[in-house]
């Protein structure tokens, strides 16, 4: 690989500096050597305007081809993620149309226009019908956009307590994440990092004597049943990190010394996620790839079939293996969740 | 030539009467041509390392852990074997962002062009102070040399993003580069802004007190508009980044805690107490995102003027694009939120930037179409300039549009820090603002060194830059559209995201070779300064005062009276005139209005 790269960049170096000189030469005996663009330079020019055009639109396409499934686009896990995601697609169609009518008109005017020798350009200076068409006709579509907008950001943020939601809290940590549950009376246990006590395994810095405490559970694989609101209440104990969930569409910084809190209501259980059409493809992608880097993969010690999960990854970068820091979510039934969240250890018990 | 100078009223300067020794001329000059000329090659040697450094990160995404002869002769012992290290990783992303950012896209493009440009434009001798201005470029040298020395630190340079949230950038125990290399990155900052100030001061103040007779605010170029603004948004908000990194350098050496709270770190509790990260996060993004305009003002100004006059015709709409830069000036200081949606800062803050955000994109849409309309039914005289404003108005455009997406607080949650975010912000101020520095070179070459740039090669740069930038940048929309971070060392061990490793690779070798092309526009550049062509007074035939005056640089810009300015800076092709160009300092013909006053 190596050696293959070195041999790449050599050449392109070497074709690259005979290029320069060859033209450079090149350019020093013509008689037209004013290096001011002439007719000829102005008609070649012109029409690579319109070879760049071609190029823009083919790269868009060959992107939406390759690249467009966008499984964060569409098949949202979450209850208001679906209404973020009509929101995204419809400023990508905005943005979609208005990119390729103005690239198109930039590149062709520059074909169209390009300049001839004795021809005199339209002295035309101002038009303020123009202007106010191009002022007018952005402030309808951005107020359309922007109210659209703080609608759902108004939904996604103001967390409705009236529903009960669940509250978790998101514990993070360079470089690992934990969750801790709030147990049956749904209220934390007061915690600070001044409480940390790693002799008593007490990592998360939980007050020991708040009775609100003693039914807390501390886990390292978020469970989350399917259709409950959650409220997740998020702490760091040493730099920022970032709680992202994309097939949630949540995100939220955790920031030391203070609680930051994300709510959703995840729709979807991992077993349906796992069977849904668009992923069983996307994971039969993954898997043919995989098998390709076969000798790799097994040597770095991950298993070779990769199989849906959702997850929970760092996104604000927090040091050395911040590309490391996730955490797998399980959506579940709610018998499920009860099921599982009665093998866990409650707090006062996981203390030594 | 039709540029008559006129003869009465001198004004006896006698700056050029003194004798001049090497020191004084090329060194310590307080001549402003040879203070631009300073900044471009310092901007230039820094835009190098900038971006062989991400050359570098980028074959770590595309080929993640492999060993690289390029790592091993230039990483020394962050690259064992050839394999890059996850902290030089992090450390290369960091000083790429800082030196592209602030060394090149600031210091190199405003450095160079509002000091080659405000006097010449104007018609000044000089600077109001040329004694500042020289003292601002040393402060700037000084600030590369700290910047760049800060890469040999024993524990490495700073790693923290070039955003350096604290707790990560205020902790040595939290990453290796937040010991000495952070602590040289805020001293290089803090004498960069002093720089950065001096100069702006003096271009606020040569702007509005050294205009030659005649030249109105509504005469100047766009140029000189935009470089004007730009200083005064640099003043409004640099302070604060300042402010900002003097309270990080207290609470790293000094035990305060104006960031920093409850933090506990390799076992052990530290003493702070009440400070907050978002404060910081405040503090920089108020400068933060007016720095995006610090760097895409100036460039939107050389792409105005490079397009009327290459277009041969007037730019559209001049009223509405100083407005356009007033409104954007404005707006810019009241957006910075948008970075911080998801810092957890109150969600109604959320709704007011997210308000103020999407309204930018309308005067930066008057100026597209502005751009838009000035070639139509031009007569374009394709010149390597002319082709990187052209570039600049597309990737502009490209990178503008999905600020739509990003400044809506809602849809920034999920794409908020990943890949998207990186095509946005390099196509619409990285690439944009590039392009419009590459058009202002091109175009102002003959006028800096008094000799052409060699065209064809110009449009061989500019044709494989162009092809490579999208090809770098577009893809990059739909990796992060597919939720993947910026910022990770490697993506393997997340096989969600195995299908975008091919086009990783893709990007990196479009990176590659865009990268190498730089190599023919540098080639040019040096090569040209001793052998290319020499130039005539005025090649572009364009109207504004920088062309009437000698070739030949001489303290005082004008051998004679500065000239007098009769009329606006776009009289192109104008009916009535049987040249397609009407200089500024041409009084007006009998009967003849003047359009703009």
């Amino acid at each position: 690989m190596t050696a293959l790269l070195t041999i790449i960049i050599v050449l392109f170096v070497a074709v690259a500096l005979w290029q320069m000189v060859k033209i450079f030469d090149l350019a020093q005996v013509g008689t037209t050597n004013s290096q001011i663009a002439d007719d000829h330079d102005n008609k070649i020019n012109g029409y690579l305007m319109i070879g760049f055009l071609i190029f823009i639109y083919v790269i868009t396409i060959l992107s939406f081809w390759y690249l467009g499934d966008l499984p964060l686009m569409s098949n949202a896990a979450s209850e208001h993620g679906v209404e973020v995601d009509n929101l995204m697609i419809i400023s990508m169609v905005v943005i979609f149309i208005v990119q390729t009518i103005t690239q198109f008109l930039l590149h062709y005017f520059a074909y169209k226009y390009k300049g001839e020798k004795g021809r005199k350009a339209l002295f035309y200076a101002d038009n303020n019908t123009l202007e106010f068409i191009w002022t007018v006709i952005p402030v309808i579509v951005l107020a359309g956009l922007i109210i659209y907008g703080l609608f759902t950001w108004n939904d996604i943020m103001n967390i409705d307590e009236d529903e009960d939601p669940m509250v978790i809290e998101l514990y993070a940590q360079q470089f690992n994440w934990k969750a801790r549950y709030s147990g049956a009376d749904n209220v934390l246990g007061k915690a600070n990092v001044r409480l940390i006590d790693l002799d008593r395994a007490n990592i998360l810095g939980v007050d020991e004597d708040d009775p609100n405490a003693q039914d807390d559970v501390i886990v390292t694989e978020l469970h989350l049943p399917v259709g409950k609101p959650v409220v997740f209440k998020m702490r760091s104990q040493d730099v920022l990190h970032s709680a992202y969930m994309p097939h949630f569409r949540a995100q939220m910084n955790c920031v030391p010394g203070m609680v930051t809190q994300f709510g959703f209501t995840p729709t979807i259980t991992t077993a349906d996620m796992r069977q849904n059409p668009d992923m069983v493809e996307k994971v039969k992608d993954i898997n043919a790839l995989r098998l390709e880097r076969k000798a790799e993969i097994e040597e770095s010690g991950q298993e070779l079939v990769y199989e849906f999960d959702y997850l929970l990854l760092c996104n604000k970068i927090c040091g050395t293996s911040h590309y490391n820091m996730q955490m797998k979510i399980i959506v579940e039934t709610q018998e499920e969740f009860d099921a599982w969240m009665k093998e866990q250890t409650t707090f006062p018990n996981s203390l030594n | 030539m039709s540029a008559t100078i006129d003869t009465h009223g001198h004004d006896d300067h006698d700056v050029h009467h003194h004798k001049e020794t090497f020191v004084t001329k090329y060194i310590f000059s307080i001549d402003h041509k040879m203070i631009a000329k300073q900044y471009l090659i310092t901007g230039t040697i820094m835009g190098v390392i900038g971006v062989l450094m991400s050359i570098m990160f980028r074959m770590q995404i595309a080929w993640p852990e492999q060993p690289n002869v390029l790592f091993e002769a230039l990483l020394g012992k962050w690259a064992p074997d050839g394999v890059m290290d996850a902290d030089i990783y992090l450390a290369l992303v960091t000083i790429h962002g800082t030196i592209m950012v602030f060394f090149v896209l600031t210091a190199g493009l405003s450095g160079t062009f509002s000091n080659l440009l405000i006097p010449l434009q104007i018609g000044a001798r000089d600077m109001a102070s040329g004694f500042l201005n020289m003292v601002s470029y040393w402060l700037f040298f000084i600030s590369c040399v700290i910047m760049i020395s800060s890469l040999f630190v024993e524990a490495g340079p700073a790693a923290a993003g070039w955003t350096i949230y604290p707790p990560l950038s205020a902790l040595p125990m939290a990453s290796g580069g937040s010991g000495l290399g952070m602590t040289l990155w805020l001293v290089s900052m803090a004498i960069f802004i002093a720089s950065s100030l001096l100069g702006s001061l003096n271009y606020i103040v040569t702007v509005i007190n050294l205009r030659t007779k005649g030249m109105s605010m509504t005469r100047l170029p766009l140029t000189i508009w935009a470089f004007f603004v730009t200083a005064v948004i640099g003043v409004v908000s640099f302070p604060v980044l300042l402010s900002a990194a003097l309270l990080l350098i207290m609470d790293r050496s000094f035990g305060t805690s104006f960031f920093l709270s409850d933090i506990f770190i390799q076992g052990e509790v530290l003493h702070y107490q009440g400070g907050s990260p978002v404060l910081f996060e405040h503090l920089f993004w108020f400068l933060g995102h007016p720095e995006v305009y610090i760097v895409i003002l100036p460039a939107m100004g050389l792409v105005s003027e490079i397009m009327a006059s290459n277009s041969r015709k007037p730019i559209f709409g001049y009223r509405a694009m100083i407005a356009s830069i007033l409104a954007i000036a404005f707006l810019s200081t009241i957006v910075w939120g948008h970075h911080m949606f998801i810092s957890g800062m109150n969600p109604f803050l959320g709704s007011v930037f997210t308000f103020t955000t999407l309204l930018i994109a309308i005067p930066s849409a008057v100026k597209a179409f502005n751009w838009i309309t000035t070639i139509w039914k031009g007569n374009l005289q394709m010149n390597p300039a002319m082709l990187f404003s052209i570039g600049f108005v597309s990737t502009f455009i490209t990178g503008g549009l999905t600020g739509i997406i990003l400044g809506d607080s809602a849809l920034d949650i999920n794409v908020h820090d990943t890949y998207f975010v990186i095509a946005h912000f390099h196509l619409v101020m990285g690439i944009s603002a590039l392009y419009g520095m590459f058009a202002g070179i091109y175009h102002w070459y003959p006028k800096m060194f008094g000799r052409m740039l060699n065209k064809n090669l110009g449009y061989l740069h500019f044709w494989i830059t162009a092809i490579c930038a999208y090809g770098v940048f577009f893809p990059m929309h739909f990796i992060g559209m597919a939720g993947l971070p910026r910022r990770y060392y490697t993506n393997s061990n997340f096989p969600l995201f195995d299908d975008l490793a091919n086009a990783n690779v893709i990007i990196t070798i479009f990176a590659i070779i865009g990268g190498l092309a730089q190599i023919i526009y540098l080639y040019n550049f040096f090569a040209s300064m001793f052998f290319g062509k020499k130039a005539e007074q005025n090649p572009w035939r364009s109207t504004t005062l920088e062309w009437t005056t000698p070739v030949k640089h001489i303290h005082g810009n004008w051998p004679g009276a500065i000239p007098h300015v009769y009329r606006w800076s776009y009289d192109y092709s104008k009916p009535g005139h049987d040249v397609d160009f009407v200089p500024q300092n041409v009084p007006l013909m009998e009967g003849e209005e003047e359009l703009q006053h």
